[in-house]
């Protein structure tokens, strides 16, 4: 299988199956698809396929090169994996690790973000803050859980989790205290709005958080008409800051300034170069998730334009890196050469196995996303998971068993997309939610059009 | 090669062999909490 598309000048080629990314001229780029069920097709029938445009001469050669390439496995490469992967996953399902959580340390909120899948921070359930007996009997479990593994991830997510700060010092230092023991290593990352990022909590978050999210949305009028607060003010000049002087604490590394696009700005792009403008290097700036209904949501009228954003904001990042100014997109992150495994690319995010969701009073949930869906219960941490049948449809779910992923060229690079999206627009998690796949198959091309440009210009290939 | 220049990438086939370690970053434990992104994750399997 192969993807073909051209990206800023650039004539890209994606050998799906084996991850080789190849940038052609015009004739083998017009080549590469005649001759994928025809290798050996003669000098004269592919001149003749290609209108006789180009020199007999330079179609041999190209063709050799091609032929060279197929034969090295880095084109026309079939795809082998599904046995592994189900196989991989079946493994998984055997023998189960939870390696994450992301705990909801508070369904409170200081904030009314418009857009909040959370109902400003409640969930569609009740306000609540998470104790710290729920918060170690959570650590606990996944200490328990984890098997082999190291690494251990806890996301401080909410609600707004500063508005319970004093049960996140503790829970680090618990996680902390148990690190020696248990040997593993627990990576902290605290998610948040700013409103209560005080110089303590900063240091803080400098001391024992691997990372850090914060949360804004671009330019002052974007982020306030989407993220006011209780009072109906803007959020953008109390957070601004705290937000800079976090991302200068943290030497510019290890954080993200994290916003939302809407309907309401589908230029989005001037978002993302607002914030880098403002002096922060780590930027995300993500599509918003809503039900179609509501007035922010994005159409699919939007599509054409949040596409042609992201070739704009390509070129504006690959313009920037060459005048020596850093920035880096999260959705634009690739990395070709030092990426993840086949089994991890096709099985899935992890969401309801290797990754939980837990609430206030100690509930499991797949993921943040589904909190509150009572249908996707899964237990709790005292209990531990007792609906197996939630675990077992998550834990199945990859790739090849989402029919829209199994020809799409993306499906080494999103794993078949976010299982909530996927739920919430097609009532399956193995269904597809084609506007955020348009989006992200964008985002695909120009991550790899960029590491071309980018490699170019340093004259080597791509690392 | 005059007609392509291949980019450096990690060959899918070959990360099967000691591949599935489960070490790397869970997809929505980085700054995105809305999409799934795995191609941005760096293996952390030191003996691939």
């Amino acid at each position: 299988m192969i993807h073909t598309y051209k990206n800023n000048g650039y004539n890209i080629v994606l050998d799906v199956n084996s991850g080789a990314v190849h940038i052609v001229d015009d004739l083998v780029f017009e080549l590469i698809p005649i001759m994928e069920n025809d290798r050996m097709m003669s000098d004269e029938d592919l001149s003749s396929r290609l209108g006789g445009r180009y020199p007999i001469g330079d179609i041999s050669e190209a063709a050799s090169e091609i032929r060279e390439l197929a034969d090295s496995g880095a084109l026309y490469t079939p795809d082998d994996f599904e046995t592994y992967v189900e196989s991989f996953t079946r493994g998984k399902l055997d023998h189960p690790v939870v390696k994450a959580l992301c705990l909801h340390i508070a369904h409170d909120c200081n904030l009314r973000c418009r857009y909040c899948f959370a109902g400003e921070g409640e969930y569609h359930g009740r306000r609540a803050l998470m104790s710290y007996e729920v918060g170690c009997r959570a650590l606990d479990l996944l200490i328990d859980k984890s098997g082999g593994r190291k690494n251990l991830e806890v996301d401080f997510f909410g609600g707004e989790p500063t508005m319970n700060f004093e049960v996140v010092k503790k829970l680090v230092a618990y996680g902390r205290s148990k690190e020696a023991e248990t040997g593993k290593k627990f990576r902290f990352t605290l998610t948040t709005n700013g409103m209560l990022l005080t110089d303590e909590v900063l240091d803080f978050a400098n001391k024992e958080m691997h990372n850090l999210v914060l949360s804004i949305d671009g330019r002052r009028e974007v982020n306030d008409r989407m993220r006011p607060t209780a009072g109906g003010r803007g959020s953008y000049d109390v957070i601004l800051p705290r937000f800079r002087k976090a991302a200068e604490s943290r030497g510019q590394s290890n954080y993200y300034v994290r916003g939302t696009y809407t309907h309401y700005n589908t230029d989005f792009a001037k978002d993302v170069l607002h914030l880098h403008d403002l002096g922060f290097e780590q930027i995300s700036v993500e599509p918003v998730v809503a039900d179609p209904s509501e007035p922010y949501a994005l159409k699919d009228e939007d599509v054409p334009e949040l596409l042609e954003q992201y070739d704009i904001l390509a070129g504006e990042i690959i313009k920037r890196r060459k005048e020596g100014r850093f920035i880096n997109f999260f959705h634009f992150m690739i990395d070709l050469e030092g990426g993840p495994c086949v089994a991890k690319r096709l099985s899935g995010c992890g969401a309801g196995g290797e990754y939980l969701a837990v609430t206030p009073w100690g509930d499991l949930y797949p993921c943040h996303q589904f909190v509150g869906e009572e249908k996707f219960l899964l237990g709790n941490v005292y209990d531990g998971i007792v609906n197996k049948k939630i675990t077992e449809e998550f834990g199945s779910a990859n790739v090849y068993t989402k029919p829209e992923c199994r020809d799409c060229f993306a499906k080494f690079y999103c794993s078949g997309g976010c299982m909530a999206n996927s739920y919430h627009a097609t009532g399956s998690i193995n269904g597809n939610y084609e506007t955020g796949c348009r989006l992200q198959r964008k985002r695909i091309e120009c991550a790899i059009m960029i590491k071309a440009a980018l490699s170019e210009e340093e004259g080597d290939t791509g690392s | 090669m005059k007609h392509i220049r291949t980019l450096n990438t990690r060959d899918y086939k070959r990360s099967t062999v000691k591949g599935g370690c489960g070490e790397c970053q869970t997809s929505c434990q980085s700054a995105c909490k809305t999409s799934c992104t795995v191609g941005n994750q760096s293996c952390e399997n030191k003996n691939r």
